[in-house]
């Protein structure tokens, strides 16, 4: 499509922001900084303006291995038909307290 | 994604403090005295805000557009929450005081009028007042004063995010390329000048000692915490001579009179509208 | 970043590329989302990119006629309150630049198709904002008419744009109000401010309404978007919900509309309302408007001065980089 991408301005950072204690860092977005520093107050300024969060992680994107998109089915069948994990295949003992 | 929670009545806002402060049941009206030692510090941030807030849309990258809007409005947040308590003493309202009282009548220290310059110009001018913020605030929520101590115990908290912006942007600029440290040096000697006006003496606080920190008292701290950054960012402390200054008695520099101008026009053009 | 796919006379290729497209088509049928890691086609991600990225450089080239009035805003209460708004355009224009970032073009990619002038933004913001009335126009006229566009947007079919949505939907709830009460004001002001106020809704009503793009005949890129759900509802569908929404808000402001053919059609359940100068608008498009190359070289002039600052922070962290690695 096009020629050899050039160098970027400054690298990509994903950031997870906790919005509260007791809860996990989720994915809010990313930006771009220079260094870790920088990154992890960028992300401050920009993902916190309204006190969505008490605790920020940022990752540079470069640094995160994703699973393979093709191989979606392979990777994401097993799990199907698997009922048996999940409480709700259980319903002949539905009626029965605290259990 | 979280909803963010709503705005806490907790925090010490300008309209808390204008709720406070007006009205039948209002319960809070500076002394005289402690509002002309309020109206300074008011000035100072007043008119930093209104520099900062002309970076916005000119930074040099987004994320910084971002960044400097967040220091501005908290500086403007200090500004607004101490010219309220001021205005209270006299029955005026901020804009009252930022709109309609002239040049001499203002009493901003010298350095807060600097214009914004380059980002290295004003990164380095933010580390000084900063700096000296951190100092003045910590001391200040101690005051005796109810209301002075409660706005620097919220400042105090946002002004240390603003010296670690600018402890971490000098130390970048200053030891990035040949180009950001020949202009982190400019700017750094265009302002250090106008450093010791900040510790000199402020006949309003002085009026006031128990409300008040004495800004002498305030070299100390502010040293402490400016001198390590310099230090990790290869820079000395600029030789020059010292300034006369006088911002607290309403000497100002050359560069405060066309700030007010365009910061007043419109309001005056309009003297009694509401907004 | 996935290339384009060449074109291939192999048939089990040929084969596994209808495969591909038949579970995209399957997905957008299901309503279900698109990720960045998907398989989609070409012209779905080329328009995507297209879309977010001119999305991005609005906010961004949007600042410029508010940021003008943040210095002599008329009160603290509106400098505060302007500040944050032009603020939140920076942010939000990053939030559309990082979700356009994830179909692999670079930001910088999309910063250079602004810079020289082959990227679009919105046209509104060719227009100048000389009054301070315009700082309210502009939120409940210009913002309104972007949230009406916005909401929908929310449900975008590829993820990243609809997520950046939500919470740009979110944020800028509080733009439209304050923009509506800053009118508010001059009309509960003076003769001069409510004169200020009239003046300045005139000459934002019918640009406005040309925010939504043009009549549905004429736009050929709507149809394939909605077919994509990317879009969600036609130009002149989003165009009659805003007047519908702006007319009794017009007479709550105590304002009139700038448009002697709008009425109510009970018939029709909504608004009739005047032609628009679409030649106008194809004008201020191809860069005659008040201030395109205004806008643009202030833009430009921003990009090229923070230049150094941008290397300077490059040169010092590869230089941290280096000496941790040599210290470890």
């Amino acid at each position: 499509m096009t020629a050899e991408p050039r160098r970027e301005t400054w690298p990509l950072w994903e950031v997870f922001v906790r919005s509260s204690r007791g809860l996990s860092h989720v994915h809010a977005g990313s930006l771009h900084a220079p260094d870790a520093e920088l990154a992890v107050r960028n992300a401050r300024d920009l993902y916190t303006r309204r006190s969505e969060g008490v605790s920020i992680w940022v990752v540079p994107a470069a640094a995160i291995t994703a699973s393979d998109p093709d191989a979606k089915d392979a990777w994401f069948e097993s799990p199907r038909g698997k009922d048996f994990r999940h409480a709700t295949y259980y319903t002949a003992s539905q009626a029965v307290p605290h259990l | 994604m979280p909803n963010p929670p709503q705005p806490s009545s907790a925090v010490l806002t300008p309209e808390a403090i204008a709720a406070s402060v007006t009205g039948q049941d209002a319960t809070v009206r500076a002394a005289d005295d402690v509002a002309r030692y309020a109206l300074g510090l008011g000035d100072d941030a007043l008119v930093l805000a209104q520099r900062l807030g002309s970076w916005i849309a000119s930074a040099p990258e987004l994320e910084e557009d971002v960044a400097l809007g967040n220091i501005a409005l908290d500086t403007l947040g200090h500004a607004r929450s101490l010219l309220t308590y001021a205005g209270s003493a006299w029955d005026q309202t901020e804009d009252d005081l930022a709109y309609f009282r002239d040049e001499a009548d203002f009493r901003c220290r010298q350095i807060f009028e600097r214009p914004n310059g380059d980002f290295a110009c004003t990164i380095v001018r933010q580390l000084v007042v900063s700096a000296y913020f951190t100092a003045l605030y910590r001391g200040l929520a101690e005051s005796t004063d109810a209301t002075l101590a409660a706005i620097a115990a919220k400042a105090v908290k946002e002004v240390a995010y603003h010296l670690d912006h600018a402890s971490l942007w000098t130390v970048r600029l200053a030891l990035g390329t040949e180009e950001s440290r020949r202009r982190t040096l400019t700017g750094l000697e265009a302002v250090w000048p106008f450093v010791d006006e900040l510790f000199a003496a402020d006949p309003a606080a002085d009026a006031v000692p128990d409300a008040a920190v004495a800004p002498a008292g305030l070299r100390e701290p502010f040293d402490a915490l400016v001198l390590p950054v310099l230090a990790r960012a290869e820079l000395e402390v600029p030789a020059a001579p010292a300034l006369r200054g006088g911002g607290r008695l309403g000497v100002h520099s050359e560069a405060l009179g066309p700030l007010l101008a365009e910061m007043q026009v419109l309001a005056r053009r309009h003297p009694g509208a509401v907004w | 970043m996935p290339a384009e796919d060449p074109p291939t006379a192999d048939p089990a290729a040929a084969a596994a590329e209808a495969a591909r497209l038949a579970a995209f088509d399957a997905l957008i049928a299901d309503d279900k989302r698109i990720e960045p890691t998907d398989w989609m086609p070409p012209a779905y991600r080329k328009a995507l990119v297209r879309q977010m990225s001119q999305h991005a450089h609005s906010e961004i080239i949007g600042m410029q006629p508010e940021g003008n009035w943040i210095t002599r805003a008329p009160s603290l209460k509106r400098k505060a309150i302007l500040m944050a708004k032009v603020q939140d355009e920076a942010g939000h224009g990053l939030y559309l630049y990082s979700a356009a970032e994830t179909l692999g073009t670079t930001r910088d990619e999309m910063l250079d198709a602004l810079h020289s002038g082959k990227a679009k933004y919105s046209s509104i913001f060719n227009y100048l904002a000389p009054s301070w009335a315009d700082m309210g126009s502009i939120g409940w006229l210009v913002d309104g008419a972007a949230i009406a566009n916005q909401v929908p947007l929310c449900r975008a079919s590829y993820g990243p744009y609809g997520r950046a949505m939500v919470r740009i939907c979110k944020e800028e709830s509080f733009h439209q109000r304050q923009g509506f009460e800053i009118l508010l004001a001059l009309m509960n002001g003076t003769d001069e401010q409510r004169a200020m106020a009239q003046e300045s809704v005139n000459r934002w009503y019918a640009p406005a309404l040309m925010m939504f793009g043009p009549p549905d005949a004429e736009s050929p890129n709507s149809r394939q978007s909605m077919a994509w759900k990317i879009k969600r509802f036609s130009n002149d569908e989003l165009r009659q919900r805003f007047v519908d929404m702006i007319v009794p808000q017009a007479e709550i402001l105590g304002i009139t509309l700038p448009d002697p053919d709008l009425r109510w059609n009970s018939e029709r359940g909504h608004h009739d309302f005047g032609e628009l100068d679409w030649a106008e608008f194809q004008d201020v498009l191809h860069g005659n408007g008040q201030a395109n190359s205004l806008r643009l070289a202030k833009r430009r002039a921003a990009h090229a001065e923070g230049e150094w600052v941008r290397e300077a922070a490059r040169a010092y962290a590869e230089r941290t980089a280096t000496s941790e690695r040599m210290a470890s």
